[in-house]
């Protein structure tokens, strides 16, 4: 998958766990925590859902690398790389 | 028979857990003796009409759009909308205590606005304790020694208002007579005057179709008429357990939300073969709770508000001090809670008009009627004299009843297994959910949160800390 195929699973994610959340003005360098209401029990489900529908493994020692869509992006780009972006 | 977890109870937390499973590709499967879901918060049919077994209101509710709480939390978890629930705000509510009178409803400056006309000397001092609640982490745990009545007395002077305020907290969730863990007052505090009452058109019937018709999408399984009635452990471990029937079921965790007592009852029941296998783990001894309550749900020939009832909730108490307890006699009439599912803001009126009156009850007396001709006459005489003591409080709304129907601690302990009938469970929460078995753990009322909300949330935590834990 390439960066922007990955922001738009991120964003797919986000749409899913915060529906009623306006996701169009996400800033990619801002905490995703400033801008949508997340809190520690929803951050944990976008790494489960990288789990269940990717399979990617995130270690919890690296779960501040997803503070912010920029940051996760780069983080998973080398993860994802093989994977095949959704139909 | 094997399942990754096994969930023993399909009540409101034994669904939200489920789901959460369910959702993250487990193989579970949720096991419940009755025939059908929904335990302490279920419904039934009685003469052609569909009655919600414990339904007052749905506390805890935030309108749609809310970020923080409670609910908003669910709704994202279980990947629901703000619709699927259809949830109708309350109208307004009171608490009666004799000359006195406090209104409250969802908009939380209701109640301070009461306060401040009716008792003006301790307006400040509500003000601060609304502060100190809400500053507070939602879920924040105190010392078990710091309780409600210590807490309120530091903000509050008037015994009287402290009572008033204390009675809707406690009736509405409280394991424990008297008074409470702070840890508890606070979630139930908020459940009450800050966040508020809701209600499904269709009652407690539209949430739990919608929880179980997603667990079934997600493929999890239900099955009815499935008690449990050992847990089979090995060093430790809980391996299976065992149904009504004799058909044993193998799961890697279990979660049970049959109640702490009750739980360790199925361990006890389990442990032949432990002792087999030269298994000593000890099985702690649980702390029964004993509050219970009767119930009478009144069918009347006109809506509520037509005979002067318009209130969604009214606390009720004729005496100056409440007695949250067992009560000595076999209903304690002198107060209570009268309640209608008609007075909620729907888009268009109610088929039927219902009005719900709940007092606490002596579970002994009720369960040891010596034959049922007994039971039925007792339930009877009780229900006419709690109705006449109500009147203080309501308008006479005796000659508009067209059927009737009452519940007893008999009948709460019959059709959820809960120990001594109780409401709210154990006095002594068990916060973390584990028990002396490393992969049993407890959700729902004994876990410490209760209510439809509450039990919802208590099964998505427990789901997510103890089995999907972040690894899974
Ligand atoms: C009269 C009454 C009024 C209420 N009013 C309100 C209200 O207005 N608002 C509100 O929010 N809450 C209300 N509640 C509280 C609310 O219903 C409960 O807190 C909540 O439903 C508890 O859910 P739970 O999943 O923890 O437990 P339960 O609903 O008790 O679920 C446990 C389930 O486990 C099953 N079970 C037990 N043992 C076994 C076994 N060995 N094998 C298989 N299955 C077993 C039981 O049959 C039951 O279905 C009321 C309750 C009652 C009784």
């Amino acid at each position: 998958m390439q960066p922007e195929e990955i922001r738009q699973v991120l964003l797919d994610i986000l749409a899913r766990i915060v529906p009623d959340e306006d996701l169009s003005t996400l800033r990619d360098d801002v905490a995703f925590r400033e801008q949508i209401e997340l809190d520690s029990m929803d951050f944990l489900d976008i790494v489960m859902e990288l789990r269940k529908q990717y399979r990617v493994q995130i270690p919890e020692e690296d779960y501040p690398n997803l503070a912010t869509m920029g940051g996760a992006v780069t983080y998973l780009v080398p993860l994802m790389k093989d994977v095949k972006a959704p139909a | 028979m094997r399942y990754d977890t096994v969930i023993i109870g399909a009540g409101l937390s034994g669904l939200a857990a489920g789901i959460r499973l369910a959702h993250f590709n487990r193989r579970v499967c949720l096991l419940e003796r009755h025939t059908t879901i929904g335990g302490l918060n279920s419904f039934y049919r009685l003469r052609g009409r569909t009655h919600d077994v414990g339904l007052h209101a749905v506390t805890n509710y935030n309108p749609k759009g809310s970020k923080s709480g409670p609910l908003p939390r669910i709704l994202r978890q279980l990947r629901f909308s703000w619709d699927d629930f259809g949830f109708s705000p309350q109208l307004s509510s009171k608490i009666s205590f004799p000359g006195v009178t406090l209104r409250f409803s969802n908009d939380p400056g209701l109640l301070e606005s009461e306060i401040a006309l009716r008792f003006p000397g301790e307006i400040e001092g509500f003000r601060r304790l609304v502060k100190f609640v809400e500053d507070q982490p939602w879920g924040t745990a105190f010392p078990s020694s710091m309780t409600a009545r210590s807490t309120l007395a530091e903000y509050l002077s008037d015994p009287l208002l402290i009572e008033m305020l204390l009675y809707p907290v406690l009736f509405y969730g409280s394991a424990s007579p008297h008074d409470v863990e702070l840890t508890q007052f606070l979630i139930l505090f908020r459940s009450i005057y800050r966040d508020g009452f809701a209600r499904p058109y269709d009652g407690v019937r539209r949430i739990l179709s919608v929880l179980v018709k997603r667990f079934r999408h997600l493929g999890g399984e239900v099955r009815l008429r499935s008690g449990v009635q050992a847990i089979e452990s090995r060093s430790g471990k809980a391996v299976a357990v065992v149904l009504d029937d004799g058909t044993r079921i193998e799961a890697d965790t279990i979660l049970s939300s049959a109640g702490s007592v009750e739980t360790a009852r199925l361990c006890e029941a389990g442990v032949t073969g432990d002792v087999a296998n030269g298994d000593s783990t000890a099985i702690p001894s649980q702390v029964p709770g004993e509050l219970t309550f009767f119930e009478s749900i009144a069918m009347l020939d006109r809506p509520p508000a037509e005979l002067g009832i318009p209130e969604t909730t009214m606390f009720y108490c004729g005496t100056p001090r409440f007695r949250y307890q067992n009560p000595d006699e076999p209903c304690n009439v002198d107060s209570g809670v009268i309640c209608s599912p008609n007075n909620f803001a729907y888009e268009q009126p109610l088929p039927e008009s219902t009005l719900r009156l709940t007092v606490m009850a002596n579970n002994r007396f009720w369960f040891e009627r010596p034959s049922e001709e007994d039971y039925q006459e007792q339930k009877r005489i009780w229900r006419e004299r709690i109705f006449a003591a109500a009147l203080s409080h309501i308008p006479d709304f005796r000659p508009h009843i067209v059927d009737i129907d009452t519940f007893s601690p008999r009948t709460i302990r019959k059709y959820t297994g809960h120990h001594n009938g109780c409401v709210y469970g154990s006095p002594h929460k068990q916060w973390d959910g584990t028990t002396h078995l490393s992969n049993l753990f407890l959700c729902g009322t004994d876990q410490g949160m209760l209510g439809i909300v509450g039990a919802m949330f208590s099964g998505i935590s427990m789901a997510n800390k103890h089995v999907l834990g972040g690894q899974g």
